[in-house]
Parts: structure tokens; C-alpha cells; sequence
């Protein structure tokens, strides 16, 4: 029988996570003991089929709609997460995430605004807000989801690989203007997932994947766990990448 | 709403500054950060602490212009009135 889920002094915020990777780490993080709060932007039923198979196997989570681009998005999902919980946000989880490709000498300012708004400033804020609750406990988890692209080129997305490494190098500096207070902020950069979000990719890019697959939404969800945990005490500004060798 | 008295933040700041490390003997009004081994983190946590409590909004700007325990205390207390 598997060791039961530790209990958990706080709860724990998933943006973008009615479908995909962020519906994975909702779910890993939750069977890790963790109240979640399942952030969602338009996909309601997503969310709460989410909260629903999280509640099925005897665990907390609450389905909270908002668009985290959004600049009362962080203080309004705090707030109602929180109070659902009664209990402070200790673990976020920065995985909304949009995409609008085009070649640079394509790519409108809209395309580009977009993108960085939701991938980078978003994230930006709600760390920004994370932070005071886990200040307060002398403990706290912050992983952002960046992407390989931050890593390694990949033609068409000159926003999103920006915005991808833009959040890099603010995990890195918030982590270490944070860690004595016994507070971890890391990176996860997947490559090829299997979601809806890479659906359209070309098949071509999978000969360029040293493990000749896509990965799984399950597969970035555990190193989430993993950084979310009392394991990964001593594991800051890191960047974790889960890419089956793409960018190695 | 009464304004709050100089006692009163002078008490929690104190204490405030008393939870990141120094002993609270040490802690008097004309203490600098510097000595108490207060760093710019710790600023940022107390003016959390002063903006919970009393409503008061101290920026970045305002906690890098003070220097000791007693600066803090007398422009909360005058930001509050």
C-alpha cells in the first residue's frame, strides 16, 4: 500500500489547469496531499471534471475561473482559494499558457502582447502575490512551467520562446532573493507533450527527439510533484527539463 | 476609527523585527537596520506586516530612505494619521 499523502500546512494554485499538463500537475499534486485550486479561463467543464476525478479519489480541489492575464486575476484567485481552503496558498504553479505563432517578420504586436501578457507577466504577478503568504510561512513552492523553446530555437514562436525564457530568468532571480526564507521558485521546460496545445505540431520534429516520442502531460506532472515537495527542499532556480533529450 | 499611537506601532514593529533574528533588547529606536542585520527582504516582510495592520502602503522608495528602527516607526505612525 502506498505511503499516505503527507498532510499539508497550505493549498496549492494550478493556472490553466482544465486540460492538459496543467489538468496533470492539478491531479499529481492533489494525490501528493495537496488542496488544489483548479484554475481555468474558459473551459469550465474541464475544470470541474478535473475537481471531479480529484474529489473521486478522496482528495480537495475547487475549480476557479479566471483569466490570468488579468491584472486582479492574482489577489481574486488568491483570495477565493484561500477562503475555500481556509488555509494559505503555499504551492503555485505557473502553467497558463497561450501560443500564437508566426514567423518574426510576421508577427503582430497583438500576437506578441498577447503572449507575453498571459506566459510571463501573468506569472510574474502571481508569484509577485504568492510570495506573501509564503514569506509569512518560512515556506512556500513556486514552479513555472517554461518550455524548450526557451532552451533551443524552434521557428514561429520568437513571443512564446521569449516569454519562455523570460520566466526562466525570473524563476531564477525571485529564487534567490527568496531561498533563506525557505522558499523554492523552479522551472519545468517540457518538449513535445501529447496535448491539445501541440496537436498541430509537425511530426517531423519527432525525429528530432532523442527518445523518439512525445512525452505525457503525467510525465512534466511528476516533476512538479516532485519540485512542490519536502523532497525538493534544497532544489532552487532551477530549470528541469522533461523533453525525452530534445534539448541535452 | 482612532489613529493608532506611536506605542503601538513602536510594539509591533519591534516584534515584527524581533521574528527575522535579533534579540529584541537590541531592537531600539535608534537601532539601524544595518546593525540589527535587517536586510532589504526583511523591510519588504515588515511593510507587509504595517500595510495589513494599519493600512498603510510603504513603497520600495520608502524603506530604502530608512535607515533605523525609530525612521520606520514615526513615518508609519505619520502615514497612518
Amino acid at each position: 500500500m502506498p505511503d499516505p499523502a503527507p498532510r499539508r500546512e497550505g493549498c496549492a494554485l494550478v493556472t490553466g489547469a482544465s486540460r492538459g499538463i496543467g489538468a496533470a500537475i492539478a491531479r499529481a499534486l492533489a494525490r501528493d496531499g495537496w488542496p488544489v485550486g483548479v484554475n481555468y479561463r474558459a473551459d469550465q467543464a474541464g475544470a470541474e471534471a478535473v475537481v471531479a476525478e480529484i474529489e473521486r479519489a478522496g482528495a480537495r480541489a475547487v475549480a476557479l475561473g479566471a483569466d490570468v492575464a488579468d491584472p486582479g486575476a492574482a489577489d481574486q484567485l488568491f483570495e477565493a482559494l484561500e477562503s475555500q481552503f481556509a488555509c494559505p496558498v503555499l504551492a503555485l504553479v505557473n502553467n497558463a499558457g497561450i501560443a500564437a505563432d508566426n514567423l518574426t517578420p510576421s508577427l503582430r504586436d497583438d500576437e506578441w502582447a498577447a503572449v507575453l501578457d498571459t506566459n510571463l507577466t501573468a506569472a510574474f504577478r502571481l508569484t509577485r502575490r504568492a510570495l506573501k503568504p509564503m514569506l509569512r510561512a518560512r515556506s512556500g513552492r513556486i514552479v513555472n512551467i517554461s518550455s524548450v523553446v526557451a532552451l533551443r530555437a524552434n521557428p514561429g514562436q520568437a513571443n512564446y520562446a521569449a516569454a519562455k525564457a523570460g520566466l526562466i530568468a525570473l524563476t531564477k532571480t525571485a529564487a534567490v532573493e527568496v531561498a533563506r526564507r525557505g522558499i523554492t521558485i523552479n522551472a519545468v521546460a517540457p518538449g513535445w507533450i501529447d496535448t491539445d496545445m501541440t496537436a498541430e505540431v509537425s511530426t517531423d520534429l519527432l525525429a528530432q527527439v532523442p527518445a523518439r516520442r512525445a512525452g505525457t502531460p503525467e510525465e512534466v506532472a511528476a516533476c512538479v510533484r516532485f519540485l512542490a515537495s519536502d523532497e525538493a527542499s534544497y532544489v532552487t532556480g532551477a530549470v528541469l527539463t522533461v523533453d525525452g533529450g530534445l534539448a541535452a | 476609527m482612532p489613529a493608532v499611537t506611536s506605542e503601538q506601532v513602536e510594539s509591533r514593529v519591534i516584534e515584527t523585527l524581533a521574528s527575522f533574528g535579533p534579540d529584541a533588547s537590541q531592537i531600539t529606536r535608534d537601532a539601524t537596520f544595518e546593525e540589527l542585520d535587517i536586510d532589504s527582504l526583511d523591510l519588504v516582510e515588515l511593510a507587509q506586516v504595517v500595510e495589513d495592520e494599519y493600512g498603510v502602503v510603504l513603497k520600495g522608495e520608502d524603506m530604502k530612505e530608512l535607515k533605523t528602527v525609530g525612521e520606520s516607526i514615526d513615518l508609519i505612525v505619520a502615514r497612518a494619521e
